[in-house]
C-alpha cells in the first residue's frame, strides 16, 4: 500500500518540481520515453510516460517500457525510494536518519534485490530526473553586494573565497573567517602567547586560480587526431606531431569506448594502463583516487604505481633505521611547533625551503611560525647549494654545499660529536643499537680513514672549519634539523644518487643527538600544529567513491561509515610510473613497489609484462602531464610513437605537455565547475593528519562556482557517460550525482553533528575548532621513545605486526630500537649501493665520475618549483608565467629560468636574461639566464615541474623550449634494487644560445 | 580626515609575488566603472617587485621591494592630468579611466614609473589601492589581505597619526630625493639602498684553523671608527648601513687570545665581502 502511495504521488511531485525547477523541465523536455517502477513478480506497478515535457502515469504494467526497476518487494522499494528521497527535507534530516538504513540500500544493490533494465542511456536518464526532484532546490553560495555571489573551493595551494557575478569569476581570495567561525589555537613559549592570524594563506598558484581557468590552453571540446582512423591507418609514429579535429562528444564517446571494448577482446587482460598525475585539482569526487580508479576498477587496467617521488631516501633508507614506512620514512609530526617554539635553540634547515615548497598543501600557515622563532632568537642555519627563499628571508648562516654530497659532511659532523663527546650518550645506549660500528666507520676504524671535517672538505666543498663550526653549534644546542619543506622528510638531496645514504644519515645524526628530547626533533614550525585529530572527516586517498580497497585508504577510514559499493581491479600487472616509457618502447621492465606496510615490502620486486598479461595497447592517460617530472622526459615521447601503441586517449583540462600526444582528447572542467568536496591539506592515508601544518583545518563544500566552460564536463561526468557505453552506469554512479556523493562524504563525517546539510552547502565551509584542552593536544614526537614510554601519538601505525614484541612499545624494526645497523637491510643483502651501515658511496652522477665531469662539468639542482604546484599553475597562458622569478619573456615567449653563478656565467660570456642552451647527453632545453650569487659555482639551477614540453622539431630528438628540464636528468634509480628516481644527481654544460639557432 | 597607507617593510617581503598575483586577479578581465578598465592579461605588473642582490657567495643577501602607484599627495600625475586624475579625499589617487584615454603623458608624467600603459585601450593604468572595494566596506586592498609575511600593511590615520607612525616606525619613501609625498612607506629600506661589509674570522691554534666566534670588528674611515661588531660562532662579522660610497676603509680585528689584525676594502657602489682573516693564537 505504501509502495503504491509512494508511486503515485511521483508524477504529482515531479509535475510540481518540474514547475518550480527550470533544470528540472530541460531535464523532462530531453527525451521521450517510459519508466516503469514495479515490483519483481508485477503485482504492484506504475509506468511513467515523459513526452515533450510532459508526464502521465498510470497504474499497472506498461507494454512496452524503455527503463523498468524492479524491487524484489514492496518493503524494500519504500526503504530504497525514502533514503533517495531524503535529500529534499533538510529540516526532517535529523528525525529520518534513524530509519533510513543506507546498508539495505547497498545490500539490494549487490544481491540484485532491486534491479535496472534497459537500455543505460534511458535508465540513467531517468535516474537524473529523480535526482533533480530532489536537489534542485539545494541552494550553494552566499550572496553579498554588487550582484555578487561568494563561494567556496579549494586548492592545491589553499582554501578559497570565489566571487561570481553572472556565470563570471570576478576574484579569488584567500579566507578571511568570521565571528561564528572557531578561533586559531594558542601556544605559550617563553612567556610569551603565540596565535596565528583568524584566516587562511594561499599558496601564489592557488591565487592564479582564475586566470587558469579562464585560459587561452583550456581544452573546450572534444577533439581527434587528424591522422588517427581508428578503422585504418593510425599513425602512432605522428603523435605530438599532428594536428587535431573536433568531434562531439557522442563521436568521442562511442570512439573511447569502442576502443576499451575492442582492446580488451582483442588483447586481454592489463592491455590499458592507467597514467594519471600524483595530485589533481583538489575534491574527494573528482579526485583520480576517487572517480578516476572506481571507473577504471571496472573496466581492468593495468596499474601505474607511484615511486615515492618527494620521499625516495627517507623510504627506501632511513625508514630502515627506525621503520615510519606508512609515512614513507619521514618522522612522526606532532607537538613539534609547541615544542620547538619552547625548547629549541636553532633550527638546521637543510635541503630545506619551507617558504618555496610550502609544506604540503599547507600555503604559508607555517610563516608566521616562523616569524615566530626569529623574534624568540631561535636562529636558522641553511645547508643547501643555493641560498633559497626561506635563507634569504630568515637570514642565518648559509653553508653552501656541492650537490649531492651531503652524507660526507653528516659523517664529519658525527666525528666531531664523536671525538668530542657531543652526542647523547644515553639515548645510544638505551634506544639503539650497534652504534659501535657506525661510529668505527666514522673514526676509520673499520678502514682507516677518518670521516673527518677535513677528510669531507674535498668532497663537499666546505672548509673544514665551518663543517667543525656546525658540529659544535649543533652538538651544544637544542637543534632541530628540517629537512625539505615539511621539515620531516623530502628535500632535493633526498632525490639524488646519494639520496638514500643522506636520509639515513640524517636520522642517524638525530639519533645521535636524542630524538624527542625537548627541542631535539625533526621540524620548522611547518607541521605539529595542536588542532583537534579526532574530529573525522575523509582526506582524499581515503578514497573519495572509489570504493577501492587496495589503493585508496577506503577500507580503513570510510568505508564503514559511507555505504558504497566496492570495486576492484582484477589485473594485478603494474608499471612503475618512470618505466612507462620502457614498458612501451622496450617491451619489458621491473620495479619495486612502495609498499607502507613494511620495511620488507619494498624488496618485493615485479616484473612487465605479468605472466600471461597483454602488453600495453591502450594508454588512459587523466590529469596533468609527466613531461616535466619524467627524468629523461624525452624517452617518454618516443614511448607515445611506439606501433604496439594502439589507442592513446587523454583526459586532460589543458592543451599541454601530454594531451598533445594523444588521440583522443577528453576536456575536464576545473574544479571551479563542478561541485566537490574535501578539507585543505587532507591527504588522508596518504598522510595521515597531514593537515596538522595548518592554522585552522577547513573542510569545505567545493561550490560549483560556474557552469563548465565550452563542452568540458566534470571528470565524474565523463566517467558516467563512458559507463554508460558499457553497461555500468548504475554501478559507476550508484544513481547519485556529485553533489550526492558529496552530501554522502559529509554524512560520513563529523562535520554533519555539527552543522546541517543546509547551512553548509550554503556557507561553503567549516572551521574544526582546535583542542580546547590543552592536555588532549597531541604530543610531542618521538618524546614518548625518548623516555621509554609506550607510543603516545596519535597515528595507527606500523600496524600491530610490526611491533616485535608487546603493541606500541618501541619502533617498527626488528629490536624495536634505533639500529645504526638495520636488520631489515642485512638480512637483504642484496643491493650493494645500500650497505647496513651507511658508508659514504660518491654519487654515480657528479664531481666524482671524473670522465663524465670533462665533458658536463656542471650540477643541474632541479628542486620543487615555487610559483606552480608541479605542472598546475605554470603555463596555460596563467598569470603565473608572469612572475620574473618564474619565467621571462624574451621575443614572445616565455622561457623557464635557469640560474647560475656569475662567475660561471663570465667564464661563458652569458649575461642576465640571456637564452641559453643547458645540455648533455640526453638532451637540451632552452632557458633564460639569470646570474646570482646566491649560487654556488659549478652549479645550475633550476626548478623542476615546467607544464609545457615543446620540442621545436621532432619530439624527443630536438631542443625543448617548453622548461622542460627533465630532459636532462638520468632515469637511473638511486641503487640497483630500489625504483627511486634522482633526478639532483646530473651533469650539463651550458651555453649561450642564439635564437636564429632555432630557425636552423 | 582619515587617509590610506600602505607601509611595506621590505625586510619582510619573500617574493612569494602574492601581491602582484592578488592584483591581476582583481583586475585583469574585470571593468571596475569609475575606477580601473580590465588589466592586460599580461605585461602589466602593478605590483612590481624590484629585487637587489647584496654582497658576494657565500655571504650575500636578497631584497625584494614591492613598488606601486605611491597616491602622493603632491602627485606629478594628477598635475599632469588635468582632471583625468583624481585625488580622493582618502588619499587615494585615481586615474579616471573614462577622462584618461588616449594620455600617453599621464604615463610619463610618473616618476616611479608605476603607471602602465595599456595599448588595446589606449588607457593609463595604475593600481588604484583597490578603492572600489575599500568604498564597499573591505578593511585592506587585495595585496595586503593575501600577503603572508605582515610585509604589507593597510593603514588609514589622519596626517598627524600618519606622522607619528612615520617618525616612531622610521619609515621613509622610496625615492626622498622626488619630493612627491607618497603616502606609500617603506621600512627597512637600508637593505636596499645601504652596503655592508661582511667576513670571516678564524683563528689558528695548534696548526688548525677554527671559525673564531667574539673577535671584535671595528669598521674605520679616515682613522675615525664608524661602525663595531663581533664575529659570530661561523666567525662571520657583518656591519650593515654603510654608505654605498663610502670609500676606502679599514676593518681591524681584535681578539684577547689571539694577535689582532687590519685589512683595508673599498666601498664603492656595492657591499663587499673581505677575503677571510687568519689570526695567530698565542701558544
Amino acid at each position: 500500500m505504501t509502495f503504491s502511495l509512494f508511486l503515485w504521488c511521483m508524477t504529482p511531485a515531479l509535475t510540481f518540481y518540474a514547475w518550480r525547477s527550470p533544470k528540472l523541465r530541460d531535464l523532462m523536455d530531453a527525451k521521450n520515453f517510459v519508466a516503469q517502477i514495479q515490483t519483481k513478480d508485477g503485482s504492484r506497478a506504475r509506468w511513467y510516460r515523459f513526452d515533450s515535457g510532459r508526464l502521465k502515469s498510470g497504474a499497472g504494467l506498461h507494454d512496452n517500457p524503455d527503463v523498468v526497476i524492479k524491487f524484489k518487494t514492496p518493503r524494500l522499494g519504500v526503504q530504497v525510494l525514502l533514503h533517495l528521497c531524503s535529500g529534499m527535507f533538510h529540516f526532517a534530516y535529523p528525525f529520518l536518519r534513524p530509519f533510513l538504513d543506507p546498508l539495505t540500500v547497498i545490500n539490494a544493490a549487490k544481491n540484485f534485490g532491486f534491479e535496472v533494465q534497459g537500455d543505460d542511456e534511458y535508465s540513467l536518464h531517468f535516474t537524473d530526473l529523480m535526482n533533480a526532484m530532489l536537489t534542485h532546490h539545494w541552494a550553494q553560495g552566499t550572496p553579498v553586494d554588487k550582484g555578487e555571489t561568494r563561494y567556496v573551493n579549494q586548492t592545491n595551494g589553499g582554501p578559497v573565497f570565489v566571487y561570481v557575478k553572472g556565470e563570471k569569476i570576478v576574484r579569488i581570495t584567500p579566507m578571511d573567517f568570521d565571528e561564528k567561525d572557531a578561533p586559531a589555537w594558542t601556544v605559550r613559549a617563553r612567556g610569551r602567547e603565540f596565535t596565528p592570524p583568524h584566516k587562511s594563506t594561499l599558496c601564489p598558484h592557488g591565487l592564479a586560480s582564475k586566470s587558469l581557468v579562464y585560459s587561452s590552453k583550456r581544452l573546450l571540446y572534444p577533439m581527434k587526431r587528424v591522422d588517427f582512423d581508428p578503422n585504418g591507418e593510425r599513425n602512432p609514429q605522428n603523435r605530438g606531431k599532428s594536428g587535431y579535429e573536433r568531434i562531439s562528444w557522442g563521436e568521442a564517446l562511442d570512439l573511447a569506448a569502442g576502443e576499451i571494448k575492442r582492446i580488451n577482446r582483442n588483447h586481454g587482460h592489463g592491455a590499458i594502463l592507467n597514467s594519471h598525475s600524483s595530485h589533481h585539482t583538489w575534491g574527494n569526487i573528482g579526485y583520480y583516487l576517487s572517480s578516476n580508479i572506481r571507473f577504471m576498477n571496472a573496466i581492468g587496467y593495468t596499474k601505474m604505481v607511484l615511486n615515492p617521488d618527494s620521499w625516495e631516501g627517507f623510504f627506501w633508507g632511513a625508514s630502515h633505521h627506525y621503520g615510519y614506512t606508512m609515512r614513507m620514512g619521514t618522522a612522526e609530526p606532532y607537538g613539534q611547533i609547541e615544542d620547538c617554539l619552547k625548547e629549541a635553540d636553532q633550527i638546521v634547515y637543510w635541503a630545506s625551503d619551507p617558504e618555496t615548497t610550502c609544506g604540503s598543501y599547507a600555503a604559508f600557515e607555517g610563516t608566521i611560525r616562523r616569524q615566530w622563532a626569529k623574534q624568540l632568537g631561535i636562529k636558522s642555519i641553511h645547508i643547501d647549494p643555493y641560498r633559497n627563499e626561506t635563507a634569504t628571508w630568515l637570514g642565518g648562516k648559509w653553508i653552501p654545499i656541492i650537490p649531492g654530497t651531503g652524507p660526507a659532511l653528516a659523517h664529519a659532523i658525527a666525528y666531531v660529536w664523536i671525538t668530542e663527546g657531543l652526542y647523547d650518550k644515553e639515548f645510544i645506549k638505551n634506544r639503539t643499537t650497534d652504534f659501535d660500528k657506525y661510529a668505527a666507520y666514522v673514526l676509520g676504524d673499520d678502514d682507516g680513514e677518518p670521516k673527518s671535517p677535513e677528510w669531507q672538505e674535498p668532497e663537499t666543498g666546505v672548509k673544514s672549519h665551518v663543517a667543525r663550526a656546525l658540529a659544535r653549534e649543533w652538538g651544544n644546542k637544542k637543534t632541530y634539523l628540517s629537512c625539505g619543506g615539511k621539515g620531516v622528510g623530502f628535500g632535493g638531496a633526498n632525490r639524488s644518487a646519494t639520496g638514500i645514504q643522506w636520509a639515513r644519515a640524517m636520522v642517524c645524526l638525530m639519533a645521535m643527538q636524542g630524538l624527542g628530547k625537548p627541542g631535539v626533533n625533526f621540524g620548522n614550525l611547518t607541521v605539529g600544529a595542536p588542532l583537534d585529530m579526532q574530529f573525522y572527516f575523509p582526506g582524499y586517498a581515503d578514497g573519495g567513491i572509489s570504493g577501492d580497497m587496495e589503493g585508496t585508504a577506503d577500507a580503513v577510514q570510510n568505508y564503514q561509515r559511507m555505504p558504497h559499493m566496492i570495486s576492484m581491479n582484477t589485473s594485478t600487472q603494474k608499471i612503475p610510473r618512470l618505466r612507462i616509457p620502457e614498458a612501451l618502447l622496450d617491451g619489458e621492465t621491473h620495479g619495486y613497489p612502495t609498499d607502507p606496510k613494511s620495511l620488507e615490502g619494498q624488496f618485493m620486486r615485479f616484473g612487465y609484462p605479468a605472466p600471461g598479461h597483454s602488453k600495453i595497447r591502450m594508454m588512459y592517460k587523466y590529469g596533468g602531464s609527466h613531461f616535466g617530472t619524467t627524468m629523461e622526459s624525452n624517452r617518454l615521447a618516443k614511448a607515445y610513437q611506439t606501433e604496439g601503441l594502439e589507442f592513446v586517449l587523454n583526459q586532460s583540462i589543458w592543451n599541454e605537455g601530454e594531451a598533445k600526444f594523444a588521440d583522443l582528447i577528453l576536456p575536464a572542467c576545473t574544479n571551479f565547475e563542478r561541485t566537490d568536496i574535501g578539507e585543505w591539506a587532507s591527504s588522508g592515508g596518504y598522510g595521515h593528519h597531514n593537515y596538522n601544518q595548518l592554522n585552522h583545518r577547513v573542510i569545505t563544500l567545493q561550490h560549483k562556482c560556474i557552469e563548465p566552460l565550452g563542452e568540458s564536463k566534470s571528470d565524474f561526468q565523463i566517467f558516467l557517460e563512458l559507463s554508460q557505453h558499457m553497461g555500468l552506469s548504475a554501478y559507476f554512479g550508484e544513481a547519485k550525482t556529485e553533489i550526492q556523493w558529496c552530501r554522502d562524504q559529509f554524512l560520513s563525517s563529523d562535520v554533519s553533528k555539527v552543522i546541517s546539510w543546509k547551512n553548509f552547502m550554503k556557507k561553503g565551509y567549516y572551521v574544526v575548532p582546535p583542542e580546547e584542552n590543552e592536555a588532549n593536544r597531541p604530543p610531542t614526537s618521538m618524546r614518548w621513545f625518548y623516555e621509554g614510554r609506550k607510543k603516545d601519538v596519535p597515528e595507527p601505525s606500523p600496524l600491530p605486526a610490526e611491533y616485535g614484541e608487546k603493541y606500541l612499545e618501541g619502533l617498527q624494526t626488528q629490536s624495536g630500537k634505533f639500529e645504526f645497523e638495520p636488520n631489515s637491510l642485512k638480512r637483504f643483502g642484496q643491493d650493494p649501493d645500500r650497505p647496513p651501515i651507511n658508508r659514504y658511496i660518491p654519487a654515480w652522477e657528479g664531481r666524482q665520475t671524473k670522465e663524465l665531469m670533462d665533458k658536463y662539468p656542471l650540477q643541474l639542482i632541479t628542486p620543487h618549483p615555487r610559483f606552480s604546484f608541479h605542472t598546475l599553475g605554470d603555463g596555460k597562458d596563467s598569470v603565473i608565467n608572469d612572475i620574473q622569478d618564474h619565467r621571462v619573456l624574451i621575443d614572445g615567449h616565455y622561457y623557464w629560468i635557469a640560474r647560475l653563478n656569475p662567475v660561471e656565467a663570465k667564464k661563458r660570456g652569458i649575461n642576465q636574461h640571456d637564452l641559453v642552451k643547458l645540455f648533455n647527453d640526453r638532451g637540451s632545453v632552452i632557458c633564460a639566464a639569470v646570474l646570482t650569487e646566491r649560487l654556488m659555482e659549478g652549479v645550475v639551477h633550476s626548478y623542476e615541474s615546467s607544464a609545457e614540453y615543446q620540442p621545436v622539431g621532432e619530439p624527443g630528438e630536438s631542443p625543448d623550449i617548453g622548461g622542460c628540464v627533465n630532459v636532462l636528468t638520468p632515469k637511473r634509480h638511486m641503487t640497483e634494487k630500489t625504483t627511486a628516481s634522482a633526478p639532483n644527481s646530473c651533469l650539463i654544460e651550458v651555453e649561450k644560445f642564439a635564437i636564429r639557432e632555432l630557425a636552423s | 580626515m582619515s587617509k590610506w597607507s600602505l607601509i611595506v617593510d621590505v625586510a619582510e617581503c619573500h617574493n612569494c609575488n602574492n601581491c602582484f598575483l592578488a592584483t591581476k586577479d582583481e583586475y585583469v578581465g574585470n571593468d571596475i566603472k569609475g575606477y580601473s578598465a580590465p588589466q592586460p592579461l599580461h605585461g602589466h605588473k602593478w605590483i612590481n617587485i624590484l629585487t637587489k642582490e647584496r654582497g658576494q657567495h657565500p655571504m650575500v643577501d636578497t631584497t625584494y621591494v614591492p613598488t606601486m602607484c605611491n597616491h602622493c599627495d603632491d602627485a606629478p600625475c594628477v598635475k599632469a592630468g588635468g582632471g583625468a586624475v583624481e585625488k580622493r579625499t582618502d588619499g587615494i589617487v585615481i586615474i579616471n579611466p573614462d577622462k584618461a584615454a588616449g594620455r600617453r603623458d599621464i604615463v610619463e608624467s610618473c616618476p616611479y614609473g608605476a603607471i602602465w600603459w595599456n595599448d588595446e585601450l589606449s588607457l593609463p593604468q595604475a593600481w588604484t589601492f583597490d578603492a572600489h572595494l575599500l568604498d564597499r566596506g573591505w578593511k585592506e586592498p587585495r595585496c595586503v589581505q593575501s600577503c603572508p609575511t605582515g610585509a604589507l600593511r593597510a593603514v588609514k590615520k589622519s596626517d598627524d597619526e600618519m606622522a607619528v607612525m612615520v617618525a616612531q616606525e622610521d619609515l621613509e619613501p622610496l625615492r626622498a630625493d622626488l619630493a612627491t609625498k607618497p603616502r606609500v612607506h617603506y621600512k627597512n629600506l637600508h637593505l636596499f639602498t645601504k652596503a655592508f661589509v661582511a667576513g670571516e674570522v678564524l683563528g689558528e691554534k695548534n696548526g688548525v684553523s677554527d671559525c673564531l666566534s667574539g673577535a671584535r670588528v671595528s669598521l674605520k674611515s679616515g682613522g675615525t671608527e664608524i661602525a663595531s661588531t663581533e664575529t659570530n660562532a661561523f666567525g662571520e662579522f657583518r656591519i650593515d648601513g654603510l654608505e654605498p660610497d663610502l670609500g676606502a676603509c679599514e676593518i681591524e680585528i681584535s681578539h684577547s687570545d689571539f694577535s689582532g689584525k687590519t685589512t683595508k676594502r673599498t666601498i664603492k657602489g656595492a657591499s663587499v665581502v673581505a677575503k677571510t682573516v687568519v689570526l695567530k693564537g698565542s701558544p
